[in-house]
């Protein structure tokens, strides 16, 4: 099957009857996929950089907000958030690997790397978990906000802690309606993809790739990941860092 | 970019051939295999269509109901109350709510149902793997994944008509917040709620399907088939999926938010309402926010519903003028500059929301731009059809019908594009007008021309001639007689979307016009009946098509009309050798030389000079 690769004129590649980019079918529909949610997500952060600009007085700075790291009530600011990026980075990382394990066709590889990954995959779910526990539990103090009062028919002011969807101690409602949209729907992809990676990972321990002879499966995911991992720089990057 | 990727290619290519061969041996498929849940191009193509026309069908009533209601308002008509029941038409009336209701549905129908799920999913399914020589598309499970769901959003959208509250209202664009507070009006409650359902699964159809389209242009052309070979209605479903795949994720992460404002209590587009003289929680967000993201996707959508009929009618008036296409690389590179303006022009919808003047004349400039690749391709078409040797049949007419109401509708849009002129037509029957000409108008009628000259291709009959121009004459001067007087009605100040201007004086003088437009509407939508007669009757009972019957070059005429065979081609897949746009050349001894024809010793190829 290696004769493709020795035909292959740079020249004629777009001239019918092969793949110009020496690609399949499926693999060039995931990045073509890649790129369609790559602009959900822009839509979103771009809808984030226009309301935070809006509010550019109001708006909470991240590390006076993401103080907390388990075990210790030590102010901390942005190092669980910096961890779970390093987890999330490292499971790139090992998808790496499975892949290039997946080229020499060297399954017990795949299956090590594909297992690292898919742990990372649960650390960074469940670090977000904690992350937005803390987060609606709130600091001890709290914040004065106005709150409707049903009884009295308006608004009282009281001391609230954490934040929900319409109300938060730490800056204006929208501080907290895309903290909980954004990372949620990036936690949500983060999640579809250990899940099918999971999938993927039940398929190589069947031999299912083995008896294909070729790993490209492990490829179409990988893909899927690195993009999620990449997303995450940016969401970290507006969220936390600017 | 190692050893793996031509290793995978391989394997990739060869799995698509045994896949063919393997149905090619045996033909028992199963009748829900074969015409339900089928995976093969042309039987979806066929279901997109068929879901589109009952879906226009819908669509069209709904316009004829409301305009009655705009041409002759109070009065009692037995049709109304026969449609909506007593609940919405009570002794014949229409209900103000339900007025909104089919304004927004209607819309909401045509954009996306018709003119984008049916134009696109009907012709890019059937023609991208004919004309570009393939078996069929890349993945053929996705591509039955894609027409299902658009099926159940289809069923989900009809479906909200009959619920107690009716359809959403809040017009097919769905401004919050009377979108976004189900207190706000009847139709923003359940109605509201099915909307964003059904256009959420309709996303993904659009996804599923513009992704396979665009791989299988990319992968799976025949041997020869260059880019600078393809028909340029391949080149227009290209550029139109693209666009789909780069602006509907941006609509989808509009409607998630709205979603969210509708029913989890953030405020991303909500601030300052009061209701029943409380405030409400929801402050701080802002409904502009909603207009970019909606825009963003919203103009694309235009073209996404443009550019296909565009391709269509390259393709129809280039064989029935017997002449090549006038100016192939300039229709080429004039599309992917509409494409690529597409995404940099949403702010023109957005003049009147108090947007800085400098930006808004940004919004002017790139919008004037457009008028740019449009006029190339408006002339192309005209130097195409100039001294040639025309052949009307019923497909080439809707195709010049399209030239026609492309360049009326295109130069109305030269008027709305600017922000100064706007704020007089903002909002008014003037926009009505201009954008179901341009759009509507030149998209159905580049639809219309596609099913007549594809149909022997579908359905392996001929429509009726005779039958097929009395349509096109009663659509043709029934949709001018609609939307020409509209300008009038907006250039006057009639606001859009009113469910009746006879309580303003100012207006009294243009009920006429009014009566006018729907005397025309009526017309217009009993013409259809006659290509409805034709198209079921001539599926079943037309005459036999011949394989060729319209003497094209392109790839699908060269399978045999007569078998339905899954693979499209029996044999070897034809080799491509030219251009598709051979006829008359000089010499020849045909008016056309089909793409599989091997070049003459002193022959030059037409596509990539």
């Amino acid at each position: 099957m290696g004769h493709a690769v020795a035909e292959f004129d740079q020249k004629k590649a777009w001239d019918g009857g092969q793949s110009p980019f020496r690609m399949s079918y499926g693999k060039l529909m995931m990045w073509f996929f890649l790129v369609s949610d790559a602009l959900t997500f822009s839509g979103l952060l771009c809808a984030y950089g226009f309301v935070r600009h809006k509010y550019s007085d109001a708006w909470p700075a991240a590390e006076d907000v993401f103080t907390h790291f388990p075990g210790t009530h030590a102010h901390l600011p942005l190092f669980y958030v910096g961890l779970m990026t390093f987890i999330l980075i490292m499971s790139s990382v090992t998808m790496v690997l499975a892949v290039e394990a997946g080229h020499r066709n060297n399954k017990r590889g795949v299956i090590i790397w594909m297992l690292l990954t898919i742990i990372g995959g649960f650390m960074f779910v469940g670090s977000q978990a904690w992350e937005w526990y803390n987060f609606i539990v709130g600091t001890p103090e709290g914040a004065l906000r106005q709150v409707w009062d049903i009884d009295a028919g308006k608004y009282v002011t009281q001391v609230f802690h954490g934040a929900n969807m319409t109300v938060n101690e730490y800056g204006p409602a929208q501080f907290a309606n895309f903290f909980f949209f954004i990372t949620g729907f990036h936690g949500f992809h983060v999640f579809s993809g250990v899940m099918i990676n999971c999938v993927i990972f039940i398929n190589v321990l069947a031999g299912t790739y083995e008896r294909r002879g070729h790993y490209e499966m492990i490829e179409k995911v990988g893909l899927y990941w690195h993009f999620v991992d990449l997303v995450w720089v940016f969401v970290f990057t507006f969220f936390y860092l600017l | 970019m190692g050893n793996s990727h031509g290793h995978t290619v391989a394997v990739g290519h060869e799995h698509e051939l045994h896949h063919a061969h393997a149905h090619d041996d045996h033909h028992e498929e199963s009748f829900v295999s074969k015409y339900i849940f089928s995976m093969d191009h042309k039987t979806i193509s066929r279901q997109f269509l068929i879901t589109a026309v009952i879906m226009a069908v819908v669509a069209m009533m709904m316009s004829i109901i409301f305009r009655m209601q705009l041409a002759w308002p109070g009065e009692k008509f037995a049709f109304i109350n026969m449609m909506l029941g007593d609940k919405w038409g009570k002794d014949g009336i229409l209900d103000p709510n339900m007025y909104l209701a089919l304004v927004t549905i209607h819309g909401t129908i045509m954009v996306f149902f018709v003119l984008t799920g049916g134009l696109s999913g009907t012709f890019s399914n059937l023609l991208i793997p004919y004309q570009i020589g393939a078996r069929d598309m890349a993945s053929g499970f996705l591509n039955m994944l894609s027409y299902w769901f658009f099926f159940l959003s289809s069923c989900i959208m009809i479906g909200s008509l009959f619920i107690e509250d009716g359809p959403a209202s809040g017009g097919w664009t769905i401004y919050p917040p009377l979108s976004a507070l189900p207190e706000a009006i009847p139709g923003s409650k359940l109605g509201m709620t099915l909307w964003l359902i059904s256009m959420s699964l309709f996303i993904v159809s659009s996804l599923l399907g513009g992704l396979n389209y665009i791989v299988t242009i990319i992968n799976l052309r025949t041997k020869g088939m260059k880019m600078t070979r393809m028909p340029l209605t391949i080149w227009a479903f290209l550029i139109t999926a693209i666009l789909g795949v780069l602006s509907f994720p941006v609509l989808l992460s509009c409607a998630l938010l709205l979603i969210f404002d509708r029913s989890m209590g953030t405020s991303f587009y909500l601030s300052d309402i009061y209701i029943g003289g409380r405030p409400l929680d929801q402050v701080g967000g802002s409904p502009i926010l909603f207009e970019h993201l909606f825009w963003f996707l919203g103009h694309p959508e235009v073209y996404i519903v443009l550019l296909p009929a565009l391709g269509i009618t390259s393709e129809i008036i280039a064989t029935n003028s017997r002449k090549p296409i006038f100016g192939y690389r300039a229709m080429i590179g004039s599309m992917l500059a509409i494409g690529f303006l597409s995404f940099i022009v949403w702010g023109h919808h957005m003049y009147m929301t108090g947007m800085n003047p400098f930006l808004g004349s940004v919004f002017v400039f790139t919008t004037l731009l457009i008028a740019i690749p449009s006029a190339v391709k408006a002339f192309n078409y005209i130097t195409t059809l100039w001294k040639g040797n025309i052949q009307y049949t019923p497909a080439m007419l809707f195709s010049v019908g399209l030239v026609s109401s492309f360049v009326t509708g295109g130069v109305t849009g030269i008027i709305l594009a600017d922000s100064t002129l706007d704020i007089t037509v903002h909002d008014t029957y003037f926009v009505v007008a201009h954008f179901h000409i341009v759009m509507g108008l030149s998209a159905i009628f580049g639809m219309f021309a596609g099913v007549y000259h594809w149909f022997p291709k579908m359905f392996r009959r001929m429509m009726n001639k005779k039958l097929g121009y009395l349509h096109f004459w009663i659509t043709f001067i029934g949709a001018y007689g609609v939307f020409f007087p509209m300008h009038f009605l907006g250039m006057s100040g009639v606001p859009r979307r009113y469910y009746t201007n006879s309580n303003f004086p100012l207006f009294d003088n243009l009920g006429d016009i009014n009566e006018l437009v729907t005397v025309f509407a009526i017309i217009a939508a009993l013409g259809q009946i006659v290509f409805l007669i034709n198209f079921f009757y001539s599926m079943f009972k037309g005459q036999t098509a011949p394989q060729n019957p319209w003497n094209s070059n392109t790839l699908e005429w060269t399978t045999p009309a007569a078998q339905h065979i899954h693979g499209n081609w029996p044999g070897a897949l034809p080799e491509v050798h030219r251009w598709p746009y051979d006829y008359s050349k000089p010499g020849a001894e045909r008016d056309f030389i089909p793409q599989t024809v091997p070049l003459g010793p002193d022959e030059h190829d037409g596509g990539g000079h």
